[in-house]
């Protein structure tokens, strides 16, 4: 506040008023953060703490907890799903990348191109988003029925054999990330053509005046001018994807043969159904350092960049 | 802030070279529009050769979206129509053979999607209250009251986005159940949505960020005139803030009700499920039509929604990412 807009009468007695003022400034500030302190406190600050404390306790909540180091962990090491887990995990992300990665730009660049229908295809391709993802699962578990599933029966039309999909350790996981790119992927699309819309138009004049391609201009032109947030989206996706947990969920319950069980939903069995609560922690410790190095990233990237 | 402002689909402006009048087309058929200029030069674009490219790839990607977008849907909305014995049939109908919403009426019965409606609602209409009214206030102080330590909560606040709440669901659960100090069991009550949405990190910052961007005379004027903080917010803040407060309501909204897992574990009581729980619950029970109808019918409202807001939506849903 300049002092140009303190009213005459308060100038004259400056120091106290200040003081006061600041004071009742910061009552009046805290009066309005408190919900929200209080929410944040109870629903997001404690649990992280407590994710840690419980990974290293036993806890049954009769008897006060113990501290019983890395025993959970131990625990957690030496289930035969735990590999398993991880590597699906990994898998699903490294697949639902190269699905939900590189369609939807591709997808964005073509989008870019068209003069007709942009209304139209901007709103079908972000249709799946808004389902709620429970109506996306159980539509395609319908579909993925070998008997009487949608997906078969288009195959069976053009003669070629039926697929077991989920009920085959081969086809399992790769059928889970169809699911996740087709609920998901109206949401990188619509980004990316926000972020193409902002390439200026001068550049690619000047490109096609030396004499580039199509294909060279996409190169050296809209991969670069997309670069930042194609990283940003790399990172939040990587973030996103290695959550999966609805789809095995609903769809596998992490079968068969451990080949779709992934490490929240592993997480979500200890804790409820194998009664084990502190391993559940210890598990999900693991993953929120995982994931933690790359929200870093992302946070640092999207802060050196913005406003 | 001018990237929430401005819808998504608003064209780039146009450079002043392109602006020919005779290039621009009155009837969309004949030449193809050429105003926004893309990596496709547009002399080629109009050139016969380039005219049949574009069209054909308009075509195709037409008919493989709505292949693979809307006749999902379609197949939803019929399959809910056929009989068990139709489903089953081979090949498969692509019209039902009777029409009859005999699914829709068994599903909204056995599966009680009143009630799960009901609940829902509730769950989506008490958090966005919640979110408004804290996340608002929390932001306006932080923004514009610039409190002592303003910083530091609201970095620790910001530090919330780092950890997907998935990860920390089970020491949330745990809070959920018996609340520190207060030793309160929130588990199956409408607050254990309610709390901890409103504990939303990116709420804040997109709040923030934009009250940031009012400029400090207008609140000066309102305040040399005597208005309080709360009057300033509530007479000030809040009326210019309206695109803004329609992103975060509609983000908030549209995640409650879509959310699955933190009902999943906090409302477990089959009468307070909210509708995809109560359908994933019931869904092995149920044949496959009245299953499908119900699939249908959860999620009317979210499609509905976006038919309003889709542009508030898709606003919402570059806010965050980054200006370039």
């Amino acid at each position: 506040m300049t002092t140009a807009s303190i009213p005459v009468a308060n100038r004259r007695r400056r120091q106290p008023t200040k003081l006061r003022r600041a004071v009742r400034r910061n009552l009046t500030a805290y009066g309005f953060l408190c919900g929200a302190l209080i929410c944040f406190a109870f629903f997001s600050w404690y649990p992280m703490v407590r994710q840690v404390i419980l990974s290293f306790q036993k806890t049954n909540f009769v008897d006060a907890p113990e501290w019983v180091g890395l025993k959970n962990f131990r625990t957690v090491f030496s289930d035969p799903a735990f590999a398993p887990a991880w590597i699906n995990t990994a898998m699903f992300t490294l697949l639902a990348l190269l699905c939900g990665y590189a369609i939807p730009f591709v997808t964005a660049i073509v989008l870019n191109e068209l003069r007709h229908a942009r209304a139209y295809l901007r709103f079908v391709v972000y249709l799946p988003v808004m389902l709620p993802p429970a109506v996306g699962v159980l539509l395609f578990q319908w579909f993925y029925n070998p008997d009487y599933g949608l997906f078969n029966q288009i195959l069976s039309f053009f003669h070629l054999p039926g697929l077991q999909w989920l009920n085959s350790t081969s086809t399992a996981l790769i059928s889970l990330v169809i699911v996740s790119t087709w609920m998901n992927m109206g949401s990188g699309t619509l980004i990316y053509l926000a972020a193409l819309q902002t390439i200026p138009s001068e550049l690619y004049e000047a490109a096609e005046l030396d004499g580039a391609g199509l294909f060279k201009r996409i190169r050296h032109i809209t991969i670069p001018q997309t670069k930042l947030i194609l990283l940003v989206m790399l990172l939040l996706q990587i973030v996103a994807t290695m959550q999966v947990f609805i789809e095995p969920y609903l769809l596998t319950g992490g079968g068969p043969e451990n080949s779709t069980v992934t490490v929240v939903y592993l997480m979500y069995q200890y804790a409820f159904n194998f009664g084990s609560l502190n391993a559940g922690n210890a598990l999900g410790l693991m993953l929120m350092l995982v994931l933690m190095v790359f929200s870093a990233i992302y946070l640092r990237i999207s802060r050196d960049n913005t406003v | 802030m001018s990237a929430i402002l401005q819808p998504v689909g608003t064209p780039p402006p146009v450079s002043p070279r392109q602006e020919q009048p005779g290039r621009e087309s009155r009837r969309p058929r004949k030449p193809i529009n050429t105003q926004f200029r893309t990596a496709v030069s547009p002399h080629q674009l109009n050139t016969t050769h380039g005219r049949i490219i574009y069209w054909t790839v308009l075509v195709v990607v037409v008919v493989s979206f709505t292949a693979a977008f809307v006749f999902p849907l379609y197949w939803m909305i019929t399959g809910a129509m056929k009989s068990t014995e139709e489903l089953n049939s081979i090949p498969p109908t692509f019209l039902p053979k009777h029409f009859s919403l005999d699914g829709y009426v068994q599903a909204w019965d056995l599966l009680e999607l009143g009630k799960l409606l009901g609940n829902t609602a509730l769950y989506a209409g008490g958090a966005w209250l919640l979110t408004i009214a804290f996340d608002v206030s929390a932001a306006y102080a932080l923004s514009k009251l610039r409190p002592v330590l303003g910083k530091v909560v609201l970095a620790l606040m910001l530090s919330t986005l780092m950890i997907p709440p998935l990860v920390i669901m089970l020491p949330a659960y745990l809070t959920v159940k018996d609340v520190p100090f207060f030793h309160w069991d929130l588990l199956n009550t409408p607050w254990a949505i309610w709390l901890p949405a409103a504990a939303n990190g990116f709420n804040v910052f997109l709040l923030k960020r934009f009250f940031d961007s009012i400029p400090r005379e207008l609140l000066e004027a309102a305040e040399i005139d005597g208005a309080s903080p709360g009057r300033v917010l509530w007479s000030v803040v809040i009326p210019i803030s309206r695109p803004i407060l329609g992103v975060v309501s509609i983000l908030t909204v549209v995640n409650v009700w879509r959310d699955f897992v933190w009902p999943l574990l906090v409302l477990p009581d089959s009468d307070k499920m909210s509708i995809s729980i109560g359908i994933a619950s019931l869904s092995s029970q149920m044949p496959q039509n009245v299953l499908v109808a119900s699939l249908v019918i959860a999620s009317i409202p979210t499609i509905v929604v976006f038919f309003i807001f889709q542009r508030h939506i898709m606003a919402g849903l570059t806010a965050g990412s980054l200006k370039g």
